[in-house]
């Protein structure tokens, strides 16, 4: 909702991508009041929002689970319980179709990556203006909600399960094995002199495909879901304008947001999927 | 759009989560899913196992009830004929009863027709003495002549 006509456009747009952000300023440590001041911070700055709803979502999810399997029983289950192993059930399948190393952390990886995404997608549900209007009122005046819109945040699990990826494949296939896959793909040759000239061909050839995983796995849910907030921020501008506008711009939130739901879930899903199979590569002998 | 030290909490508290996962979470749900499996299943067996057991109860107690049945109509036509000889038998032995005691009869009546006819006889010779007697007035010597007159008799 722009509040009254003193804001413009741009600037409820750019006031709507900015983080609550935390971080060494002039005068000590602390809670950056505008663009240039973040942009002053550097390296040590943190995005306290991000933080925030990134971990209030991920703890939720660990203590619903936790709780219900502290209750697991195999008799008949209660309701509560009956959704949870749906979703376990759900992963568990998944996991074991793309998934044919052995390794009991890949199942737990899978099942916290897709809640917690999806849980982090979700706060994109949620009134676009609600949660930054009830902190504006208490003296917070940025506000990220959706942590999944920060590539902070994406590139944190993404570089996780690559370094887990890179962990596996060092400790399935030895050091020699994990680097002779990086250098003597694609071009093979018996001959040990067209083997070493290929040898940098094919290191640049698979380190770009190495490094393009990550970055590839987490800027696609970045973007999914900064796009999705973006067209949110988008459609809450015609709040400020005639009734009609309004209205429709009310209609249009909702459609998008029933959309949405499938986005959400869809790029939880993708990035789970994602996950399972990188470290089914890591675990796989050529 | 500032990549910054956010970046490397989150990828501790990533780490942090998983781990909770991993440790409390993953194995018990998966636990209690896989054990429920196999108690559906062994209860379906179980289930199915009854079932054929009740067919096979099923079949052998029609099976009893045809034994019983054959035997029942055995132990009927065994007892049938046992009756029909039983009837056979004491018609037989009647028979032969009644024809033993008319034999027996026929017997009494020919030992009195002979004792009868001897009395007859030896009253006959008396009398033919007693008559020949008194047709020669004179006295015969019985003891003289009891050959010839035993002779007689035995001609009557």
């Amino acid at each position: 909702m722009a509040t009254a006509g003193t804001v413009t456009s741009s600037e409820y747009i750019r006031h709507h991508l900015t983080n609550l952000t935390f971080g060494p300023k002039a005068d000590g440590w602390g809670i950056a009041h505008s663009a240039e001041e973040i942009a002053e911070m550097g390296f040590w700055a943190m995005h306290l929002d991000s933080m925030f709803w990134s971990i209030a979502t991920g703890a939720l999810f660990i203590w619903f689970f936790s709780r219900m399997a502290k209750k697991a029983t195999s008799g008949v289950p209660s309701t509560a319980q009956g959704f949870v192993e749906m979703i376990v059930g759900f992963i568990d399948d998944n996991v074991q179709s793309s998934f044919n190393g052995k390794n009991d952390i890949v199942a737990p990886l899978a099942l916290t990556i897709f809640c917690w995404v999806f849980m982090m997608n979700f706060m994109d549900l949620i009134p676009v203006d609600l949660i930054p209007w009830i902190l504006d009122k208490i003296g917070i005046h940025y506000q990220k909600v959706v942590p999944s819109t920060d590539p902070n945040v994406t590139f944190g699990m993404s570089i996780g399960v690559f370094l887990l990826m890179i962990y596996y494949s060092i400790k399935v296939k030895g050091p020699g094995g994990f680097a002779s896959e990086l250098t003597m793909h694609p071009f093979e040759s018996n001959n040990i002199v067209l083997k070493i000239l290929f040898l940098p061909i094919n290191l640049f050839l698979e380190g770009v495909g190495l490094i393009a995983k990550p970055v590839s796995h987490s800027l696609r849910l970045f973007g999914n879901m900064y796009a999705g907030e973006m067209i949110f921020i988008l459609i809450s501008l015609m709040f400020g304008s005639s009734i009609i506008l309004s209205i429709s711009g009310g209609a249009l939130q909702f459609v998008w947001a029933v959309f949405h739901i499938l986005v959400i879930t869809l790029q939880a899903f993708i990035f789970m999927v994602l996950t399972v199979v990188y470290m089914d590569m890591a675990h796989s002998h050529h | 759009m500032n990549i910054n030290v956010t970046l490397l909490w989150q990828m501790v508290f990533f780490v942090i989560f998983v781990w909770f996962s991993k440790k409390f979470v993953w194995s018990f749900i998966i636990d209690a899913i896989n054990e429920r499996k196999t108690t559906i299943a062994d209860g379906l067996a179980a289930a199915e196992k009854g079932q054929r057991a009740e067919e096979e109860g099923l079949k052998t107690a029609e099976q009893h009830i045809a034994d019983a049945k054959s035997q029942a109509s055995e132990i009927i036509s065994k007892a049938e004929k046992h009756g029909t000889e039983l009837v056979e038998e004491s018609r037989t032995k009647a028979r032969t009863e009644g024809e033993r005691i008319v034999t027996a009869a026929q017997e009494e009546i020919q030992t009195e027709l002979n004792k009868a006819r001897e009395a007859l006889r030896a009253q006959v010779g008396e009398l033919a003495v007693d008559g020949a007697r008194q047709i020669l007035r004179r006295e015969v010597d019985a003891s003289a002549h009891a050959d010839l007159l035993n002779r007689l008799a035995a001609k009557l």
